[in-house]
Formats: structure tokens, C-alpha cells, sequence
């Protein structure tokens, strides 16, 4: 199924055709009409543009709310029956249709000839240069999602016409695409934005930050930042089917409990992003999405700094001792994917994938008593205070368990401004809990965050050759070229073998829906309004 | 008269020291927390070269000295600094949030007194009887219940299961909008305006989170307000007015209530200024865009300057709240003047 829907992109890719698009979405006869949808959510929006220093993930949706990309992805049915983005999907957004030259390094887009921006002035390939060079040249968080799709320097994007924009890769790689499409390289009306820029502020970093100058589904009409955004609809969208609900507010409320009496009594329309035990308890009262996320893993982390786990039977010993089941109960109230007890034998290419793991304490002792710390030795497990909700549980389970073992772990809990430094950047843990996601959905891109030496999501300080090396050859290959299973295939078996992390489970987004239907996951964990309808 | 003037005079300059001191305390203590505001900023993804470039966007990379100096300038011509987190002037961040906060606790302060000086009156002039009960019903339960839980009980209740209370989502419902700002207090903004449908809104909004907070408010003023009032009411100046035959009234709010008042207008000076800081929490649970939650959002992300902001302009309240406080004193007791200090 993955590979049809992968030569299908190609297809549409070659024969530019936008028309051919299933818009899975656009077919729901039965809603009816929802004037406004009241959204609650947790997270306060702090800019409206995402490419400023310090905008944090709630204001992504600003990004994928009031402004288009050159492309953006399709969506699909989960075989839980869930709405989910569909990775394997490009379509069209601004761009009408696009090639790609025969060795991969030129793209050449067309874009929509009607596409307006919401003060009317078209959309031109100049507006996408604008917006591309910004994004690769403000440095943060947005040049370095560029670069993961291979987009360094201004030089690498050309205005051929107003209507014709060309792409020019340094090395061809799969990703490129697929980070057309998520949130960073939005396109913005450069006229408005030059207009308000100034010597000091080339990139009108002050002017975007309050205001949108987009061609999206919907405009921002009221920000009240730490209290609401209101969200209008801009009939004119042509980036996709305009979307059904006219009016989108979403509320920040910051307590559960008022959240879920809200979604209760129908107040608003959606809670987003509602803690796993609301999510267990509210199934049955109103509409539950628990998606687990896409390329996400929450870990126990060895760091191969710490003397004791550099033998490879302590590891093991840790991997049978961990109570997983205990955990994903308690952690996660049973949202999200198991990923231990997996098979032996790897015969796919699935990620996350549940590790040949599981709880049995006899064996445990059998590779402990193998090792050379036969009896025990202390260690101390850090956790985030951020994170507290899940890790909590999760490492007093862990040191109960390693306890009848005689490993004794101390709980060390770290302010979650400091954890960033201490986890990823010094690396200095020796034994902690961690939660990478990627964006892009590929285990190759999982490793090179994770598992490649002296990146930053490698915490466990892992440094393997082989699986560098097999990291390096298999980011940029297509997915479909006949080499890349059997490689990342032995990548999966050394990692699962050398256990630098220990997978626990895949957590899940949970949304509660009540009078609204339509919800779609997405991989960048916000709500995506412009695919929903009324009941 | 011109000898209280050159009193206040003294008080406003006895405070120059103090703001001196909280302004170098509060960048010395925000320094030094835990966290780099500049790792937190760059955002998951950073590497070291895009951390580096939010560091000097931040102007962080200076030395200490040289950023106090900065700092100081920049407060010298009334700019606080802009908040990383929020992107905007703290000024206008406090400018939109105090107000919200501002009304919340004085709306609780008001309710609060008016249940619990006369409570308190009445439980000391009827020592033992079911008011003096009730009164240390109420106390106990106002101090020992904390406010989260309140607003919690009183959102489910009223809310959730009765449905009497509207929405807890901030300070007015989305249908409504905010009344033209005046004062930034939404009730006395709408009167203005001549608003009564958005006064009424903002009353209904109000009403919970100010009884959650007054709960927890009566218990010190009730407290206080009782023993005050004991005390002045088997002193010998209030025997002296009962052998002189003075009405019950005329002694017991006359000499009684207003030689008790000192003690609980400190104590009503102490309970504002702890609330107006500490009623995170009830912020939290009514979505109240107050500046307690404000203030830890930006601690946790080591925000350096909303947290100074916000530490100053609580220092500044405080020390105007003080002088109130020690006008009123010469007001309600006249013996003690401005002229002898």
C-alpha cells in the first residue's frame, strides 16, 4: 500500500497533475454547518510568525492557518479508523504543479495563476524567494528544518517568471519535498513585509510578528496574546478546498480540570492536546482521538559514558527488567503504541517499532549475573520537571523494578529550562528518560537526530560507525530504491542489539471532539482547522 | 499640613533605596537561574551555531556588567525590556495584564471584607453564640482549603454539574467584546462606556474566581477583625464610655470598630499584596490572563526581563500600597501624625 502510494506521488509529481488529487477531505455531504468553532487549548500562542526567535510550537497553527506553502501533504484513514496527514501524499497547495529534474537536484514549480494573498495582490514566484531566503537566512529553529530538506543559501532559489519558481538541491534527497510541506517555508506577501522591514529589521521580523500577510485558508482577526486568537476564513483561499467552518477561536485555558468540564458541556467544540488520563476517562462521554505520533518514542536513555552500561549484559539486563506494561498503563493510561515484545526477526521497515523486549526479571538477572556487576551498582535516573506527567510514574516504576536487581537509582529531577542543556547538549545523564519525535516520517531521519554520533537528540552519547554510516547512505535515498530496506533493516538490528535507548512506548496526541467532526492528526501537533466541519 | 507633605515628601525618598536594591537583586537572581534563556529560545532543533546566533540576537553574549549598565539605561527612559516569550514590550505585557489581576483581587478584597468585618464584629460582640461558630467555621475552612481546590469545587458545581456559572474563560465570554480601554478594569470600562450587557458579562465572569479568592481572604481579615475588636472592647476607654451612658452603637463602632481597624487595615495590606502575587493558581483554573501566571511562565523559560519587570512593578506596588497604608493610619488614629516622625 506504502509503495502504490509512493509511485503514485511520483506519478503526480511527473505529470504535474494537480487535478488527479484525491482531496480525501473534501467529501463529507452530511456536516452541517459549524458558524463558529471554539477551540480549548493549554498552550499560549506567543508570536504569529513562526521564523521569529522564541516562537514556540503553539504558534506553528499560525503558520499552517493563515499562510500556504508550494505544496502540502494529503490525508489518509488509520487503521484504527483515525483521520490522520498522509506522509506518502504530496499535494498541491500554491504551487499548481511541479517537475524534478531526472537526477533530482532541480525542482521547477508552477504556481496557481488566481492565487491571491488576503490584500488581494497575487502570489508570485518572488513572494517564494522572499519567504525561502528569509527562512534559510534567520538562523534558529527554521534554517535548520530548511537544511534537513538540503536548503542552505538564497542561491539556491531562482525566479524564472512571475509564475515559475526553480529549486536547486546541492545532493538529491528524499526529504526535500516532504519539507516543502511542513510548517517553516510558508510564503508570505514580500511586498506588505518589505514595505514594513527597515534597515535594522531586513526580514520585517517586528511587522509579522503581530500581523499576517498570508495567502492561507484564514486570516487572524483578533490576537489577544495569553488569552485568544480568533481565526476568519478567506473565502478566496485557493491553496485547497475553502473550508467549511467560517470562524475558528481558539481559547487558552490553562487548567485540565477546566478543560475537560468545558468539552463536557459542549462549551467549545475541541480540547486540544488533553492529558492521556482525561483522554481514558472521557472516551464514551464525547469524541477521542488518540493518535500515537508519528516517528515519536518515549526512551530510557543508557549513556555509554557510565562505565556500568558499556557491558552490553547490563543493558540487557535493564531492557528485560523494565516493567513496560506497568508503565504504559500508568504513564500513558494506555494511549499510544507498545513498543516492546516486538518479533525477533525484522522483516519490515516499520519505525517505531517494538523492540524483541520484554518484561521477565529471570532473565533480567541471567544477563546481570552474565555482566560484570553481578551484584548491582548505583546509578542515578534524571527526569525532566517539564515532563513531569509521564516520567514520573515512569522512573519510580523503573526504580522499583532495577531495585531487585541491586542496581539502585536515585530519581533526579531537573527545572525543564536546564534539562535541555544538561540531556542533549552536555549529554551528561547517565541514565534518564527522553522523547524525540521527528517531523519528517522516515526511521533514517529518526537516526540521524538520535542515533548518529554527537547529535543533539543522541543523549546516550551512542557512537556507533556502522550505524553512522548506514545513517549517512540511507537519509537522502529514496525510499523505494531496492538497497534501502535491507539497510535500514541493519541498522534496526544493531541498535536493537546495542540499546543505547530502550524504547517504552509511542505516545499519542489526544484531542476531544464534542460537536465537531472532521479531526485530522497531524505531525506537527497542532490543530488544522481548514479539514473541519460541524456534525 | 505642609508638615505632612514633607512627610510623605520623606516616605516617597525612603523608598528610592529600596527600588535601587530590587532592581540590582532581581537581575542578580534572575542571572542566576538555572537555564539558558538562549538554549531555551533556539528552540529543540538548535545547534550550537543557531544558539549562538539567538544569544547575540538576545544581546546575552555581553558581559554582565555591561547588560546591568544596559539595563539600567533602558529603565532609566522607561523601557523594561521586551519579554522573549511573549515578544512583546513588558511594559505593555503588565500594562494589559495587571489590570485583570488588579480587579480580580480587589473585587475579592471587597467581598471579602464585607463578610468578614462584620462577622468578625458580631463574633466578638456575641462571644460563643452560632455567629462566633460560623465565624470560626469559615476561617478554618477558608485557611485550610487551598484556592485551586475551591475554584476547582466551585467551577464543577456551579459550572459543570448546575450549569448557573458561565464558562470559566477568562475574563469575558468570546461573544462579548472587551469594553474600550480606560482603566483596563473591564467593570469600570463598561460603565463608562455605558455597557451595562458587557458590565453584566464581566460581573458573571467575576463572580466565581472572586468567591474562590475571598474564601481564602476572609480568614485573616475575620481573624484579626475579632480579635481586634476583643481587645478594644474590654479596654478601659470603652468601660469608661458605657459608665458614661453612651449608646450601644456609638460605643461599639464609634470607639470600638475604629480603635480595631488599625490592625486589620495591616493585615488587609499584607493579604493584598501576598494575593495579588499568589493567585496563580486560581488564575490557572478560571484561564484569568492575570500576571501571576505571567510571571511563572516567564521564570520557567528564564524570560530575564518580564521576571525583573514583573518583580519591579510588584516592588512598586507594594511600596505605594505601604504608604496608603500609612496615610490611612493617621486617618483612623489620629494620635499618630506625620508631624512626629
Amino acid at each position: 500500500m506504502q509503495t502504490n502510494r509512493r509511485n503514485f506521488l511520483k506519478l503526480t509529481a511527473a505529470a504535474g497533475g494537480a487535478a488527479m488529487t484525491p482531496f480525501a477531505w473534501a467529501t463529507r455531504a452530511d456536516a452541517q454547518g459549524l458558524e463558529t468553532m471554539v477551540v480549548a487549548s493549554g498552550q499560549t500562542i506567543n508570536s504569529l510568525d513562526l521564523h521569529r526567535t522564541g516562537t514556540n510550537r503553539a504558534s506553528y497553527q499560525v503558520a499552517i492557518n493563515c499562510y500556504d506553502r508550494l505544496v502540502g501533504f494529503g490525508s489518509r484513514q488509520l487503521p484504527t479508523g483515525e483521520m490522520s496527514y498522509d506522509y506518502d501524499t504530496i499535494v498541491p497547495e500554491l504551487a499548481e504543479s511541479w517537475t524534478i529534474s531526472d537526477d533530482g537536484l532541480v525542482f521547477t514549480f508552477t504556481l496557481k495563476p488566481d492565487a491571491t494573498f488576503t490584500d488581494g495582490s497575487p502570489v508570485t514566484a518572488a513572494d517564494v524567494k522572499w519567504s525561502f531566503d528569509r527562512a534559510v537566512s534567520v538562523g534558529g529553529f527554521p534554517s535548520t528544518q530548511m537544511r534537513a530538506g538540503g536548503f542552505f543559501r538564497p542561491d539556491q532559489f531562482e525566479v524564472v517568471d512571475d509564475q515559475t519558481f526553480v529549486l536547486r538541491l546541492d545532493y538529491p534527497s528524499k526529504l526535500s519535498l516532504p519539507n516543502l510541506a511542513v510548517p517553516v517555508p510558508f510564503i508570505i506577501n514580500s511586498k506588505v513585509a518589505i514595505a514594513n522591514a527597515t534597515e535594522a529589521d531586513p526580514w520585517a521580523m517586528e511587522y509579522l510578528h503581530t500581523t499576517t500577510a498570508g495567502s492561507g485558508a484564514y486570516t487572524v482577526t483578533r490576537w489577544d496574546q495569553g488569552q485568544q486568537i480568533v481565526y476568519d476564513r478567506n473565502d478566496g483561499w485557493v491553496g485547497g478546498p475553502v473550508p467549511e467552518i467560517p470562524r475558528v477561536i481558539m481559547r487558552e485555558v490553562p487548567n485540565n480540570s477546566t478543560r475537560r468540564a468545558l468539552i463536557e458541556r459542549g462549551d467549545v467544540q475541541v480540547s486540544f492536546d488533553i492529558p492521556d488520563r482525561d483522554a481514558s476517562e472521557l472516551v464514551g462521554t464525547v469524541d477521542v482521538f488518540s493518535t500515537p505520533i508519528e516517528n515519536c518514542i518515549h526512551c530510557a536513555c543508557l549513556n555509554t559514558k557510565f562505565e556500568p552500561f558499556q557491558d552490553p549484559e547490563v543493558r540487557k539486563a535493564i531492557a528485560h527488567a523494565i516493567p513496560y506494561e506497568a508503565i504504559f498503563q500508568s504513564a500513558a493510561y494506555g494511549r499510544g503504541a507498545p513498543m516492546w515484545g516486538g518479533p525477533t526477526e525484522i522483516t519490515d521497515t516499520a519505525w517505531p517499532r517494538p523492540f524483541p523486549y520484554a518484561t521477565d526479571m529471570d532473565k533480567a538477572r541471567e544477563h546481570l549475573e552474565a555482566s560484570s556487576f553481578a551484584s548491582g551498582f548505583p546509578v542515578q535516573m534524571s527526569i525532566s520537571l517539564d515532563l513531569a506527567s509521564w516520567m514520573e510514574p515512569t522512573a519510580l516504576l523503573i526504580q522499583e523494578s532495577l531495585g531487585q536487581l541491586g542496581i539502585t537509582t536515585t530519581v533526579e529531577r531537573i527545572p525543564g529550562a536546564n534539562w535541555r542543556t544538561v540531556a542533549l547538549v552536555d549529554k551528561s545523564l547517565d541514565f534518564h528518560l527522553e522523547n524525540f519525535g521527528g517531523w519528517l516520517n522516515t526511521p533514517d531521519y529518526y537516526f540521524f537526530w538520535a542515533y548518529q554520533k554527537d547529535r543533539l537528540f543522541n543523549s546516550s552519547n551512542y557512537d556507533n560507525e556502522e550505524v553512522h554510516e548506514l545513517t549517512e547512505q540511507t537519509l537522502h535515498m529514496s525510499m523505494d530504491d531496492p538497497e534501502w530496506a535491507p539497510l535500514v533493516k541493519k541498522m534496526f538490528q544493531i541498535v536493537i542489539d546495542d540499546l543505547p535507548r530502550i524504547p517504552l512506548y509511542q505516545p499519542a496526541l489526544n484531542v476531544a471532539v464534542n460537536g465537531a467532526s472532521g479531526y485530522e492528526f497531524w505531525f506537527h501537533r497542532q490543530l488544522d482547522p481548514r479539514r473541519m466541519t460541524g456534525v | 499640613m505642609a508638615g505632612r507633605t514633607r512627610a510623605i515628601g520623606m516616605r516617597l525618598a525612603q523608598t528610592v533605596p529600596v527600588i535601587i536594591g530590587v532592581i540590582v537583586i532581581s537581575f542578580i537572581l534572575t542571572r542566576a537561574l538555572p537555564g539558558d534563556p538562549a538554549v531555551y529560545f533556539a528552540g529543540a532543533m538548535a545547534d550550537a551555531e543557531s544558539i549562538q546566533q539567538v544569544r547575540e540576537a538576545l544581546g546575552l553574549d555581553k558581559p554582565l556588567v555591561t547588560q546591568f549598565f544596559l539595563y539600567v539605561g533602558d529603565l532609566a527612559q522607561g523601557d523594561l525590556g521586551r519579554s522573549i516569550s511573549t515578544g512583546q514590550p513588558v511594559l505593555t505585557d503588565l500594562a494589559a495584564r495587571l489590570p485583570a489581576s488588579l480587579e480580580l483581587t480587589l473585587s475579592a478584597l471587597v467581598l471579602s471584607c464585607l463578610i468578614a468585618i462584620p462577622l468578625g464584629v458580631l463574633a466578638a460582640v456575641r462571644q460563643g453564640s452560632w455567629v462566633d461558630h460560623l465565624c470560626r467555621v469559615l476561617v478554618t475552612a477558608g485557611v485550610s482549603l487551598p484556592t485551586f481546590f475551591t475554584g476547582i469545587l466551585l467551577v464543577y458545581v456551579f459550572y459543570y454539574l448546575l450549569g448557573w456559572a458561565p464558562s470559566p474563560l477568562g475574563r469575558l465570554d468570546f461573544i462579548y467584546f472587551e469594553p474600550p480601554r480606560v482603566t483596563g478594569f473591564y467593570l469600570v470600562d463598561s460603565l463608562i462606556a455605558g455597557d451595562l450587557e458587557t458590565f453584566a458579562a464581566t460581573l458573571r465572569q467575576l463572580t466565581l474566581p472572586t468567591i474562590t479568592l475571598a474564601l481564602f481572604t476572609l480568614a485573616p481579615i475575620a481573624r484579626m477583625t475579632r480579635a481586634a475588636m476583643l481587645q478594644a472592647l474590654s479596654s478601659d476607654y470603652i468601660r469608661t464610655a458605657r459608665a458614661a451612658g453612651l449608646s450601644r452603637g456609638k460605643i461599639l463602632f464609634g470607639y470600638g470598630l475604629r480603635n480595631a481597624l488599625l490592625p486589620v487595615v495591616t493585615t488587609l495590606g499584607m493579604v493584598f499584596s501576598f494575593v495579588l502575587g499568589a493567585n496563580v493558581l486560581v488564575e490557572k483554573v478560571f484561564a484569568w490572563p492575570g500576571i501571576g501566571s505571567y510571571a511563572v511562565e516567564a521564570l520557567v523559560a528564564s524570560d530575564y526581563a518580564a521576571v525583573q519587570g514583573f518583580v519591579l512593578a510588584m516592588a512598586f506596588l507594594f511600596v505605594t500600597l505601604n504608604l496608603i497604608i500609612d496615610l490611612s493610619y493617621a486617618l483612623i488614629d489620629p494620635r499618630i501624625g506625620f508631624d512626629t516622625k
